[in-house]
């Protein structure tokens, strides 16, 4: 496996500019002659489908739900970055550039992350153009807040629900395309296996999930936008479909993937309350704006919170971070919620929770203004665990939320297959170890709209694609293999459910790769993960056909691939000797319990290659250089 | 506590479909009622029956993938709240709770309680979006929005294309979700320039699937988990018709 980043030369503030100029075109009469397959519809899939169909190429786009608006994009509560400096507080595109880098932990590719900061400015315009009700001051000018481990406010939100705006923002561009007939859109379908063929990737094959029917789709390029894969914790913030089978299939089919143990654990959720739970809902940081986050002083207090003094209680985010105070990055703020929990100062049932207490924002703002910034997430919390807010401290415990591992891509956002293009979560290029707050969103649509549109011309334009049909014998191999593998999944005919390995297989991963960990943990993990994957191939029920709406299918096939990409997990938090960012193993910490990193041996990112089923992954390291801001310990304090 | 469920089976969309009885057991108050289905599909597949098949997506009440109709009110009895919203704590022991797909011509069933949306994606294909491709869009703060605006657009935009307003209407009417994406851009200046060819296809479009009509029953408002009001049905008819006169 070659690693080539194809990061352009020259200052960094000159590499996309001069990149532009240096890609090669093609005609916009030709454009239509070029068939792409596009798998995810979310801010990313969305945004590149809608650009590229404007731009003239065939598009099919596919996802798994109803409609593409259902994206998980859509749940993104607190906002979206862009270096628009419109608060006149110091903010510039260097300064995103430095945030990011830094908030990831030196563990991201510069180049790329310089033209994340670069091009988000005109993300928001593109955003307004739409009709994207971003909120505002009552001048008429767009309102901001500072967000996540940011000094500066460069914040944009539609009150708590900015994931959902600015994904019907793209899909209102992507439907405008479908009605205009450039692009094919096929929901309810999913992508089971792409097809390779000389080397490049040419298609997919995809089982529509009403009918149960697969089928196969070439094309010239194929670009995955498929997310991340939280949910191999089981118990994530993700949707319930959210999955790592399209990007786990194309790293069996021959792709890298980079740094899958870098996962993130977003600190403000709301606890578990019983086994039954079948996913954790977060609370947006922007709560910690005004909430104070604190536990008891003394182990085992069990006193409700009005009862206990402001001198028994540990504002230990303010305490340990004073110049950050509760809005710590999210990597800190869990772990240190996990210190506390695990000194037995942990609150609620079980005793895994911490107190975010607006007592003192009430105080001194007054309930309505409190109710004006937050009432929407009072009244879900409220919701969800009958408490009120206004009353009571939330209780909070961090849950697995993002994943910034992903498929290794190159400066254009190519993988290690010619043709297979990543974008937004799916790939791992821009936050390093650990993302900070409102990135995500830019993330997404910074590769759909403005990069994707050049680097895919630029590929077309590069290579000598010969003409392949989807009844290339290729083809039709990955077409019956498919097959094969789901009349398995029907054939076991074992006790266990699909959730019930699932939850098992979260459960370990939970307790031995979460938060924190440790070599005789992750080595304990590995042992059982091959055991439990076995005794899922032995004793897996699954009712229905093939050829039905069959829900336990799905979630079985899905759950196979979790079982698999979780041993590459674990493997690569084992080899990774050192802590950085949401990366933590306890063997590797500065005296005052913080993160310790070792750039002489592990700036790198670590790329995996697979070597065949049942066979160790090889890996692979693409060096990470710095060469415009300085390597540094992050200090939030 | 233990619920005694009717739950509306169907193998597909051409085959007849009936209500079933199920026992929920152990159910705990702190369940969402979408994990108490959960619960219920375990035991079934335990039984090696087929689970019940329901849409569900991000759980957290923002994705409007699940549906259901709870004792006949789509979204189930609790105000502003998604089926996945629900907690079990709004029930007491001993209850029977009737489960039914979302029923509207327009949205066939499935399977089970799962129907398909896809009508309402084509009317939003037919002109629910502002004609701007990628790139050289101007500065985002280059037209000021007076806040009192821009709320509105954002209180229409909060739609999140569950279709409970459809299932709710004795009419089977979308006019409340057409409604409110045309309101959402109808109060942006971005959206000025199309106005009148949206409303114009978006209704077309509409009338072209198998919705009935609005009879002012305002069931849609009553029942619509982002409460959008009917106001903007309103403001859509009072479009429709300047739109048509020019």
């Amino acid at each position: 496996m070659k690693l080539d980043a194809q990061v352009p030369s020259g200052p960094m503030a000159d590499k996309w500019d001069s990149h532009r100029f240096a890609m090669k075109l093609v005609n916009p009469a030709n454009k239509r002659k070029f068939r792409v397959l596009v798998v995810g519809s979310g801010l990313a899939g969305g945004s590149a489908a809608a650009s590229l169909a404007e731009l003239g190429y065939a598009v099919d786009c596919f996802c798994f739900q109803d409609s593409p608006r259902r994206a998980h994009s859509i749940a993104a509560q607190g906002g979206i970055n862009a270096a628009k400096n419109y608060q006149n507080d110091g903010d510039s595109v260097r300064r995103l550039f430095y945030d990011t880098v830094k908030g990831g932990d030196f563990r991201s590719r510069e180049a790329n992350v310089y033209r994340l900061a670069q091009v988000s400015a005109a993300i928001i315009d593109q955003c307004v153009a739409q009709g994207v009700p971003f909120a505002r001051e009552y001048g008429g000018q767009l309102d901001n807040r500072s967000f996540g481990g940011a000094q500066v406010s460069r914040t944009f939100y539609a009150r708590g629900q900015t994931g959902q705006q600015l994904l019907l923002g793209c899909y209102a561009a992507l439907n405008r395309q479908i009605g205009e007939k450039r692009v094919a859109m096929h929901t309810r379908c999913e992508m089971l296996d792409l097809v390779v063929v000389d080397g490049r990737a040419r298609g997919i094959v995809t089982r529509d999930l009403v009918t149960g029917r697969l089928e196969r789709w070439a094309g010239d390029a194929v670009i995955l936008a498929t997310g991340g894969y939280s949910p191999v914790f089981y118990l994530s913030t993700n949707a319930k479909g959210c999955n790592v089978t399209a990007s786990w299939r194309a790293h069996k089919r021959g792709a890298g993937f980079a740094n899958p143990c870098y996962t993130q654990i977003h600190p403000t959720c709301i606890p578990q309350s019983g086994d039954h739970q079948s996913k954790l809902t977060l609370m947006s940081e922007s709560l910690r704006n005004d909430g104070r986050v604190w536990v008891p002083m003394a182990p085992g207090d069990r006193r409700s919170p009005e009862q206990i003094p402001d001198a028994e209680r540990d504002y230990y985010l303010e305490r340990k971070y004073p110049s950050f105070g509760n809005l710590a990055p999210r990597d800190i703020s869990s772990r240190s919620a996990k210190e506390v929990c695990d000194e037995g100062r942990g609150v609620g049932p079980g005793g895994r929770g911490v107190f975010l207490d607006f007592r003192d924002a009430i105080a001194r703002l007054g309930e309505d203004t409190v109710r004006d910034r937050y009432g929407n997430l009072f009244e879900m919390y409220e919701r969800i665990t009958a408490e009120n807010p206004y009353k009571v401290p939330m209780r909070m415990y961090p849950a697995p939320h993002y994943s910034m591992g992903g498929l290794w891509v190159d400066y254009n956002l190519m993988s290690t297959i010619p043709g297979l293009h990543v974008l937004g979560e799916a790939n791992f290029s821009d936050h390093g170890a650990n993302r900070l707050g409102a990135s995500a969103l830019m993330q997404g649509l910074a590769d759909g709209y403005f990069v994707i549109p050049y680097t895919l011309g630029h590929y077309f334009g590069a290579s000598k694609l010969a003409p392949v049909s989807a009844d290339h014998p290729e083809f039709v191999r990955v077409e019956q293999e498919a097959a094969a593998r789901l009349a398995r999944l029907l054939s076991i005919n074992g006790k266990r459910s699909p959730d019930s390995f699932h939850k098992e297989l979260g459960h370990l991963m939970w307790n031995d790769c979460g938060m924190a960990r440790n070599a005789a943990g992750l080595g304990r993990a590995l042992a059982r993960i091959p055991e439990l994957r076995e005794e899922f191939w032995k004793n897996l029920a699954v009712t229905g056909g093939e050829a039905d709406l069959n829900v336990t299918l799905e979630k079985a096939g899905r759950v196979a691939d979790f079982l698999e990409f979780a041993e590459l997990l674990c493997r690569d938090a084992l080899a990774r000797n050192e802590s950085c960012g949401g990366h933590f193993r306890e063997e590797y910490q500065t005296p005052d319990g913080e993160a310790q990193r070792n750039d002489e041996e592990f700036c790198h990112a670590s790329v995996w290659e697979h070597t065949g089923d049942g066979k160790a992954p090889v890996m692979h390291k693409e060096p990470l250089v710095f060469e415009d801001v300085h390597l540094s310990t992050r200090s939030y304090k | 506590m233990n619920l005694t469920l009717r739950v509306w089976r169907q193998k597909n969309a051409a085959s007849p479909g009936s209500m079933e009885t199920y026992a929920a057991r152990d159910i705990s108050p702190d369940m969402s009622f979408l994990e108490m289905l959960d619960v219920v599909n375990e035991a079934l597949l335990a039984e090696g029956k087929d689970p019940i098949a329901f849409d569900h997506d991000c759980r957290e009440g923002i994705c409007g993938t699940c549906s259901l109709t709870i004792d006949g009110i789509a979204h189930g009895p609790q105000r502003a709240t998604t089926t996945c919203q629900l907690h079990m704590r709004q029930y007491e022991d001993g209850d029977t709770i009737t489960i039914e797909p979302f029923r509207a011509k327009a949205f066939p069933v499935l399977r089970d309680l799962c129907v398909d949306r896809a009508s309402f994606d084509r009317i939003l294909q037919a002109g629910g979006f502002i004609s701007v491709n990628t790139g050289g869009a101007p500065d985002a703060n280059a037209v000021p929005i007076g806040k009192v605006e821009a709320d509105k657009a954002m209180d229409a935009a909060a739609c999140i294309g569950c279709g409970a307003c459809v299932a709710m209407c004795p009419n089977a009417s979308a006019m409340l979700f057409v409604a409110a994406k045309v309101g959402h851009l109808a109060h942006l200046p971005q959206g000025q320039p199309e106005r009148d060819r949206r409303v114009l296809g978006m209704v077309a479009a509409m009338d072209r699937e198998a919705f009935g009509s609005c009879r002012n029953y305002y069931e849609c408002e009553a029942v619509c988990p982002k409460e959008i009001p009917v106001r903007f049905i309103a403001e859509m008819n009072r479009d429709y018709r300047n739109a048509s006169a020019r």
